[in-house]
């Protein structure tokens, strides 16, 4: 996933950066002189500065992007969900920073409705101002986006950014096996055919719409003699489960973990492990789990700006705080790997304990490439089927 | 009133050639002012049913970039996968609207001949009304907390019956989806079927008791013929409501693309598989035509029930 990200996005940019060249050069240019250049006939002031097109925080840094933002007041977010890689927390926190209240629209949609929302809302002031996709949708929408870099441009790998800043890779994870540990001991896929967990598995999203639910059919096939090249082993296995009733086709949520419908969840580590506190609570030892008879499956998440924002210095000041060290400490706690881990860990700003507990597997990430995705996209067409005709 | 306020003549003011004239001119104003009252109907109608119905029609002849094509069409009819979601959903109505319209129409009658003014029909007729609408995650929350592998029911007959762990699997296929499907189309049968059995008259089965018919002949050449248009039209009805329904199977079924309602949002709201928002339309295309045609057949039906109903 991540190659096929890195590789569709850069084709894509590539043709947009052409594209918005002869406009966009001198912003790209100056990043430390954004305020006089971005507004050469008016006053030199920090009030001066148009947000909407601003490539940088400029002269006036992080404060003055941010104290734009509180003027502006809200942040327009969507698909946000408060369990999501430490999102609730890093929205909390963000807040109570930069006093920017924000409104998170459809907390549990997808990257596609994010990106159907913004052209519906175009406009009215509800259109969300910053977007968190899946690498797919990121890569086709590419003129939606507005180019910003943060101040910690230069920690950013090259190949998890867009060169002029129009998306930014914010983090990825392990595709992982959540479970309540009072059912048994789970550490492989293999595991999971066990008769004793019938009618307790679910997977986080249909794969032909979910990016995790993809990658979960993936780890599922590199486990059973499948391959990059061909997932059709993962469908098996799913069938099989479903077909011994251990597999049931139900979408999983915090509501239905708790409740013991589904207590084991293949899902990304950040979100499986974003339930072990909440569960802890209520009396559940949640554990998390990367199998070890699949190599990890891996996959960036893409952030950026919507190039339409009804609040435009607000959505660069979200995405000044979530490169920021604090707002890549709150991924790493959530059990996500932030973009910056490296430059923070040589830094030694990075969060230990964090970084401990989500304990990366040693071994290198399986990568899908553009054609791998579709020939997977079109075995699940055909096979990925929980309702036949009788 | 609207109209005599306008200063149209009252019929007593007019020339003794007035009736005639007179009502013809009035009722010509009236017919514009019923138009003139219609306008906010038409356009809801327009906003709401129309222009998305054109969305969607112009959507399955373009590509992403606009141009005309046949492409989408093709790939409904060339992908196994598209077709076999129809034939499910069409399976899964047509099972559901006979279950709802056998089982409701009995219903129907019980409470017909009950107190016309009793406190159980009363009771029906409302609870039906809330249960005819009751659909959605709502529904299928209860079902599954009911009888889910976790449900009542399921942990009851457990821990007092079987004392081992059941298999509930069925919940999340074909028959969990039917079983579902009957607790709103029961009800909606009863609310649309219920108006026609209060039109048989006591006076026609007294009738033919008087001829020397008995309850088999009456049904066979009196109640049967009147009731049957109406009951054929519920059926329709019923048929058309789970054809269209999407958020109840959704929520029992979040897996795969199986009914042509969820094989459409499979299209436009993936993260997977992007740019095929017009091959959705012209699988929802596809919806309209058949849904189109069985209200018009219901129309046909119901114009000639309403002759009885009256």
């Amino acid at each position: 996933m991540k190659m096929k990200a890195r590789m569709l996005i850069a084709v894509a940019a590539m043709s947009v950066v052409v594209g918005a060249c002869g406009g966009s050069a001198t912003p790209t240019a100056a990043p430390t002189t954004a305020p006089t250049a971005g507004a050469a006939t008016a006053a030199p002031t920090a009030a001066a500065v148009d947000w909407k097109t601003a490539t940088s925080a400029g002269a006036g840094g992080v404060d003055a992007v941010c104290a734009a933002g509180k003027a502006e007041g809200t942040l327009n977010t969507i698909a946000l969900p408060p369990d999501w890689a430490n999102y609730g927390q890093m929205m909390t926190d963000f807040t109570a920073k930069y006093g920017i209240k924000i409104a998170n629209d459809q907390p549990d949609v997808d990257s596609q409705t994010e990106i159907n929302t913004a052209k519906q809302l175009a406009g009215t002031g509800r259109q969300p101002d910053v977007f968190d996709l899946a690498p797919v949708v990121a890569a086709a929408n590419v003129d939606m986006y507005a180019a910003y870099q943060p101040v910690v441009w230069k920690d950013i790998p090259d190949a998890n950014k867009e060169a002029t800043g129009l998306w930014v890779n914010n983090y990825s994870g392990f595709m992982s096996i959540g479970y309540d540990s009072s059912l048994g001991d789970i550490k492989t896929m293999a595991d999971l055919k066990d008769p004793k967990y019938k009618g307790k598995i679910a997977l986080n999203g249909d794969p032909l719409k979910a990016s995790a639910g993809f990658n979960g059919v993936v780890m599922a096939a590199l486990a059973n003699g499948g391959s990059a090249d061909n997932i059709q082993p993962g469908i098996d296995f799913f069938k099989a489960l479903a077909e011994s009733g251990n597999f049931i086709p139900v979408d999983p949520a915090p509501t239905t973990i708790a409740s013991g419908q589904t207590p084991i969840v293949l899902d990304w580590a950040y979100n499986n492990g974003s339930q072990i506190d909440p569960l802890n609570k209520k009396g559940i030892a949640w554990k998390v789990t990367i199998p070890s008879d699949a190599p990890p499956v891996a996959s960036w998440y893409v952030a950026t700006i919507n190039k339409d924002a009804a609040h435009p210095a607000a959505a660069r000041c979200w995405a000044e705080y979530i490169y920021s060290d604090a707002g890549q400490n709150t991924w790493l706690k959530g059990f996500a790997i932030p973009v910056r881990v490296a430059a923070m860990t040589t830094a030694g700003t990075i969060d230990k304990a964090a970084q401990a507990a989500l304990n990366p597997p040693a071994t290198a990430p399986v990568l899908l490439t553009s054609a791998q995705i579709d020939a997977a996209k079109a075995l699940l067409t055909s096979g990925w089927n929980f309702i036949t005709i009788k | 009133m609207t109209v005599s306020t306008v200063g149209v003549p009252a019929p007593s003011e007019l020339p003794a050639a007035g009736p005639a004239f007179g009502g013809a001119g009035s009722s010509r104003f009236k017919r514009a002012g019923n138009y003139v009252a219609l306008i906010p109907f038409h356009a809801y109608v327009g906003l709401f049913l129309l222009f998305p119905t054109l969305v969607v029609a112009i959507g399955a002849f373009t590509t992403n970039k606009g141009q005309l094509t046949l492409d989408n069409i093709g790939a409904v009819f060339a992908t196994k996968a598209f077709i076999d979601s129809f034939a499910v959903s069409i399976q899964l109505a047509v099972v559901t609207a006979l279950i709802g319209a056998i089982l409701g129409a009995l219903l129907s009658w019980a409470v017909v001949r009950g107190n016309p003014n009793g406190a159980l029909r009363q009771l029906v007729v409302a609870a039906c009304g809330v249960l005819a609408q009751f659909g959605g995650v709502m529904l299928t929350f209860a079902f599954l907390a009911f009888v889910g592998y976790e449900g009542m029911l399921t942990l009851f007959i457990r821990d007092n019956i079987t004392h081992t762990r059941m298999d509930m699997s069925w919940v999340y296929s074909l028959t969990g989806l039917i079983m579902l499907y009957a607790y709103f189309q029961i009800p909606l049968m009863l609310i649309v079927f219920l108006p026609s059995l209060d039109g048989l008259r006591q006076e026609w089965y007294d009738a033919s008791a008087s001829l020397g018919g008995g309850a088999w002949s009456f049904w066979r050449h009196v109640g049967g013929p009147i009731l049957a248009p109406s009951f054929l039209g519920a059926l329709l009805l019923l048929f058309t409501n789970a054809f269209s329904a999407y958020a109840t199977a959704q929520a029992l079924i979040s897996q795969g693309c199986g009914l042509v309602t969820q094989q459409i949002a499979c299209q436009i709201q993936s993260e997977v598989m992007i740019g095929r928002e017009n091959v959705g339309k012209a699988l929802a295309l596809g919806m309209i035509i058949i849904v189109a045609t069985v209200m018009l057949l219901y129309a046909y039906i119901q114009r000639r029930a309403s002759r009885w109903v009256k």
